[in-house]
């Protein structure tokens, strides 16, 4: 019998980093109309926006990469 | 006093995190049907996601929290732990140990000890790792906990027993390849969670010389911003360790006695689908290793830097008195993000501290269930018993931890804590594991006396000091007192005094035949591998640019 085969590791990294990151990005752009009342040190760069925006690319594409592998 | 406040969508990312992790152990548990993939993840992984898990595996509670930490009260030098600390081991474990280790089919590093020297000094090794491992398991709870109690509010008890729990449940469900898939997501998790903490940290200081032009303003006398400059003399550099000490404590015997004979990481290696994989796996994780210091020695060193100007408002927390130096990451992480970020580098920290834990508990039931209850209790156990014996022990081995994360709170700071468990155990074991892999005549009872003696003696050591029976200068060979250094000082007479035995014991005992030792012997082994692949395809090849950057780096923070 051929042995079971799973998804690859990278597999779950890209979906992991592009749920936290879509969610840090969203964030973002809210505190971004609704800012805090106490802001953190940088908070004018904004680098929830950015950084999400970051981990949702990487994450995507290791996501779509090997959505449809098998190993 | 609470460093980091957490709004509803930090606490999403959190809930994300854990059950993420749950839900990999329970997809991952209809690929665990034998022994054989549960205590080695089926033997099937590239030298990529082996080389990461093998990183990832040794960057818990001690990587996070304890180096930045370090980092504030002994500047630069602690870098030493990332570069001379462990390159030099890692490629030497690739290159010449490995093929040793994964030919020989072995399950676990005490295995490697009965099939060259015998039952007992396995057996001794089994026990005295499952002890160190348990020992080890306790700071990554005691590092979640004091994470979550200290800097977010939550109950000590709950904390640990709440992220003792899910590591149980998902290193029971699918062993060590639900291990080594969960210490791959805290890999990215802890580059993306904590490297905009340096960027930003950068970003408000000006830029790195900035921060070093601080740092030294902070000490004329002591210099925290070198690497080997002020090694020479003891009392210039924030360690107070001399050069000697870096080299021959950290850089040969804890280092080496941690990154080659060290289950715990080693167990990731074996777990390659082949052995050019298998040797791969530490070279590759040795570009990462270098890394690291990105993140939490710039961390450490923004840290000092923000503390020396009272504009900052910025200062670590303080117990009963004493500076909390494990604060300045949480710290800083609450200074630079915002709802969000701030959920994503608390997530980092747990993973970093379960992974840590699922690690120690991976190689615990493994060892505990081939070395200890298969070699001495139940020698007929059975495939299918084998495995319902690992999964009992795991669930043991997180409720023993859970009793010695109490023991580690009483240390003043988790390296110093780390760093004497390896001087107990580690140290003395390279040198049997060196002796026994390089010279055929090493003997069974050589080995196992010699192991004793260097356990024994490191150990007592320690008990010297600590009850001021002895100074501690007769060990650091200085007048200034150490703890980093009285750790490095004793794992090189632990291993002396362990070398000397086991060659003294072996001239006057039986040696085994030459021929009992082909395969576990350099020198008696035909190594013919990777013969006809072309040397830029080699693992030397990639051990030798790891190299070169190494010593770049060295040059350059000099």
């Amino acid at each position: 019998m051929p042995e079971p085969k799973m998804k690859p590791i990278w597999f779950f990294v890209g979906m992991i980093l592009l749920v936290i990151g879509g969610i840090i990005f969203l964030n973002g752009i809210y505190l971004l109309f609704h800012p805090p009342v106490i802001k953190t040190v940088l908070a004018d760069m904004h680098p929830d926006i950015w950084w999400g925006a970051i981990m949702i690319i990487f994450g995507g594409v290791l996501f779509l990469k090997t959505r449809n592998q098998l190993v | 006093m609470r460093a980091i406040g957490l709004s509803f969508i930090d606490w999403t990312i959190i809930i994300v995190y854990f059950g993420f992790v749950l839900g990999i152990g329970w997809y991952l548990k209809k690929f665990t049907k034998s022994q054989e993939d549960f205590f080695l993840a089926g033997r099937k992984n590239s030298s990529w996601v082996a080389g990461l898990a093998f990183l990832s595996a040794n960057l818990g509670a001690l990587e996070l929290l304890g180096m930045t930490g370090n980092t504030f009260k002994y500047g630069m030098f602690v870098a030493h732990f990332y570069w001379i600390g462990a390159i030099p081991a890692m490629l030497f474990l690739g290159i010449y140990m490995m093929p040793f280790y994964y030919s020989s089919k072995i399950k676990s590093v005490p295995g490697y000890l009965k099939l060259r020297f015998d039952e007992k000094t396995r057996v001794l090794n089994g026990i005295a790792f499952a002890i160190m491992t348990l020992l080890v398991s306790g700071i990554n709870l005691y590092a979640m906990a004091l994470v979550l109690h200290t800097f977010i509010g939550w109950n000590w008890d709950v904390s640990m027993w709440a992220s003792a729990i899910t590591v149980a449940i998902y290193v029971t469900m699918s062993g060590l390849m639900s291990a080594i898939f969960t210490e791959i997501i805290q890999f990215f998790l802890i580059w993306f969670g904590l490297f905009l903490v340096s960027i930003l940290g950068i970003v408000e200081i000006g830029s790195w010389k900035e921060i070093m032009v601080r740092i030294n303003e902070y000490s004329s006398q002591v210099s925290y911003t070198t690497l080997w400059s002020s090694s020479a003399n003891p009392l210039q550099n924030g360690m107070f360790v001399h050069w000697s000490g870096i080299v021959l404590g950290l850089g040969f015997v804890l280092s080496f006695g941690y990154w080659t004979t060290d289950f715990l990481v080693i167990q990731r290696a074996f777990s390659a689908k082949n052995l050019r994989s298998a040797r791969m796996t530490p070279i590759l994780a040795s570009f990462f290793k270098m890394a690291l210091p990105f993140i939490v020695i710039l961390s450490g060193l923004i840290a000092i830097a923000l503390s020396q100007d009272p504009h900052s408002g910025f200062k670590l927390l303080q117990d009963s008195g004493h500076t909390n130096y494990d604060s300045a990451l949480p710290l800083l992480i609450a200074r630079y993000y915002p709802s969000g970020l701030v959920g994503l580098g608390v997530t980092a920290l747990l993973a970093g501290f379960m992974a840590g834990q699922a690690g120690n508990i991976s190689a615990f039931n493994t060892v505990w269930t081939y070395d200890i209850y298969k070699s001495v209790l139940n020698k007929k156990a059975s495939d299918s018993h084998l495995l319902v014996m690992g999964r009992a022990s795991t669930i043991v081995g997180v409720i023993i931890s859970l009793g010695t994360a109490y023991w580690a709170k009483s240390f003043p700071s988790i390296m110093d804590y780390m760093q004497a468990i390896f001087s107990w155990v580690n140290a003395p074991l390279f040198a049997t594991m060196l002796l026994g892999m390089f010279i055929w005549w090493i003997t069974p009872s050589g080995a196992f006396w010699g192991l004793i003696a260097g356990m024994v003696s490191s150990f007592s050591m320690y008990m010297a000091v600590k009850f001021h029976w002895i100074n501690e200068s007769i060990i650091t060979m200085s007048s200034v007192q150490s703890d980093m250094a009285a750790n490095f000082w004793r794992a090189w007479w632990a291993w002396l005094i362990c070398v000397v035995v086991t060659v003294v014991i072996s001239l006057f005992t039986k040696k085994r035949s030459k021929e009992e030792l082909v395969g576990l012997v350099k020198g008696l082994t035909k190594e013919n591998h990777d013969q006809y692949v072309p040397f830029i395809k080699r693992p030397e090849f990639y051990a030798l640019i790891s190299l070169v950057v190494f010593v770049i780096l060295n040059i350059l923070f000099w």
